[in-house]
């Protein structure tokens, strides 16, 4: 049994068999779907397809979301993503990434939901620019993943991935700390480590609020997409260097679903409250109401 | 039952939202399921948050997707309106206070070439996926993640062993199976969710079967 409902449970497991973080997830997925592993690879496989795809459609051509309010800034930050700019090239490049894919989903062009279509852009782009600019093998990027869903599944298990009962916290907070656990993994970090990356991650972005401007997954959506981004990797780096998180993994999962529930449901999806009510939101709001 | 790998990572879908668009079409792809031919008009009627934010979401247009056939994750979807046009099924949207459902909900009433018509209601339920909880007038419960088999049969002693007899000659087996009936010794009708695919063979075996009146299969696994 490779069942897991806790991070310790994930621990313990990796522990006890001497496993990656990966290879436990590989086989409590085969148990619980009847799939073989082969099988479940293959499909994660599919999806990096699907990723890279809507990471080359949002850089290369024109896109403009349906509303028409966002569209070609992962385009934009590409370009100093080969200059190195203030950040260096792989934060360029990843926040670059996940710009791109937010905006092909706000496109309705073709994107994996990780966890959601609103937070799609943070996995993608650190599984990728970490590989790209770290020469990484294919099959290292595919464990990275589903480190990425081991985390995922925890947080689902235990909390919630919607923007609707938990807020922002819930998408982009969740894909922060999958994308930061992914990223210790990639750079040969340890399963506590891992996970200990995803506290910090998810610690970080507690409290963050859902209010689409229009109730559009557009705006603060993709620029939200490329702050977790940031942030995971920067927890990543913390804990690769051996700064640990005061607060377990398990315990700020707990913590964040509390918040949900404390968060007004003004701010929970509903464009009742935050950015959507400035006078600018409100405006856009009309202006596209009026077009409808 | 535990959380799957693929319940967080993915699905593969067309944006913005796995529960607005990816729902939305998948409710579309069973409403087209219980059509035995492409519907001449389809009518929508959205409940609640469906009602409230359908077309920043691109809701209509995932909704019409999905009874043109095109799966979650077909980019044919954002111009669906379009095609519908070309392909002759018309539609419209209205908004309706469907009782106490899921904030996004929606009833489909699909007209057929021969007059006759169907009727569906459905949620969105997060992260693209969904539950069937009216097909025709008969309170169902399914998900449409397994093929799915809706009865209508005499209510009477033997019926359930006798549908499912059938099934596991075929080496059909049955993952979730409910039975429902208004009264007793009526109509009841019964929901099989089955782990394998049902021939058209096989549906009509189970037509041919003595007490049963209607069987209707739906299946969009694919995706």
């Amino acid at each position: 049994m490779y069942q897991f409902h806790r991070g310790q449970d994930l621990m313990d497991l990796c522990d006890r068999h001497h496993l990656s973080i990966p290879a436990v997830m590989l086989q409590a997925e085969a148990e619980e779907s009847g799939w073989g592993v082969e099988q479940v690879r293959s499909r994660i496989d599919e999806f990096l397809v699907v990723m890279e795809d809507s990471i080359q459609k949002g850089l290369q051509s024109e896109i403009k979301s349906v509303s028409g309010l966002i569209g070609g800034n992962g385009r934009k930050l590409y370009q100093r993503a080969t200059s190195g700019g203030l950040c260096g090239t792989t934060v360029l490049r990843a926040v670059s990434y996940a710009l791109a894919v937010t905006e092909v989903n706000a496109a309705m062009g073709r994107i994996v939901a990780a966890p959601t279509g609103g937070a799609s852009g943070v996995i993608p782009g650190i599984i990728l620019a970490v590989t790209e600019e770290g020469n990484k093998p294919r099959p290292l990027a595919v464990d990275a993943l589903l480190v990425a869903g081991a985390v995922g599944k925890i947080i689902a298990a235990n909390a919630t991935l919607s923007g609707a009962e938990g807020g922002c916290q819930a998408e982009v907070g969740s894909a922060s700390a999958m994308g930061a656990a992914a990223a210790v993994y990639m750079e040969g970090g340890s399963p506590s480590m891992a996970l200990n990356a995803a506290a910090m991650a998810l610690k970080g972005l507690l409290g963050l609020v859902c209010d689409p401007v229009a109730g559009l997954v557009e705006v603060p959506c993709s620029k939200r997409n490329a702050i977790g981004t940031v942030n995971a990797l920067i927890c990543a780096e913390m804990s690769l260097a051996g700064i640990e998180s005061v607060i377990p993994f398990d315990e700020i999962v707990d913590a964040m679903f509390r918040v949900g529930r404390m968060i007004s449901p003004d701010l929970r999806e509903t464009a009742r409250g935050g950015c959507a009510l400035t006078p600018t939101a409100q405006a856009i709001t009309r202006n596209i109401l009026s077009q409808a | 039952m535990a959380v799957s790998l693929f319940d967080v990572i993915g699905p593969i879908m067309v944006g913005p939202s796995s529960s607005h668009t990816a729902g939305a079409v998948r409710l579309g792809n069973v409403a087209r399921s219980l059509c035995s031919t492409q519907p001449q008009r389809v009518e929508f009627y959205l409940h609640g948050s469906f009602a409230q934010t359908y077309q920043g979401h691109g809701t209509g247009q995932a909704l019409v997707g999905g009874m043109l056939g095109f799966l979650p994750d077909d980019e044919r979807i954002r111009d669906s309106y379009q095609l519908a046009a070309q392909n002759g099924m018309e539609y419209a949207f209205f908004t309706e206070d469907l009782g106490d459902v899921h904030p996004n909900s929606v009833r489909i009433l699909s007209f057929l070439p021969d007059g006759s018509s169907s009727e569906m209601i459905g949620s969105s339920i997060g992260g693209g996926k969904i539950l069937v909880t009216r097909v025709n007038g008969m309170a169902v419960k399914f998900t449409g993640q397994y093929p799915t088999l809706i009865t209508r049969h005499q209510d009477q002693p033997g019926m359930v062993a006798r549908i499912s007899g059938l099934l596991s000659q075929h080496d059909i087996n049955i993952a979730f199976l409910e039975v429902f009936r208004s009264a007793r010794g009526s109509l009841a009708s019964m929901v099989i969710e089955t782990d394998q695919p049902v021939s058209t063979d096989i549906m009509e075996e189970l037509i041919g079967l003595e007490g049963v009146q209607e069987v209707l299969l739906v299946d969009c696994t694919c995706n």
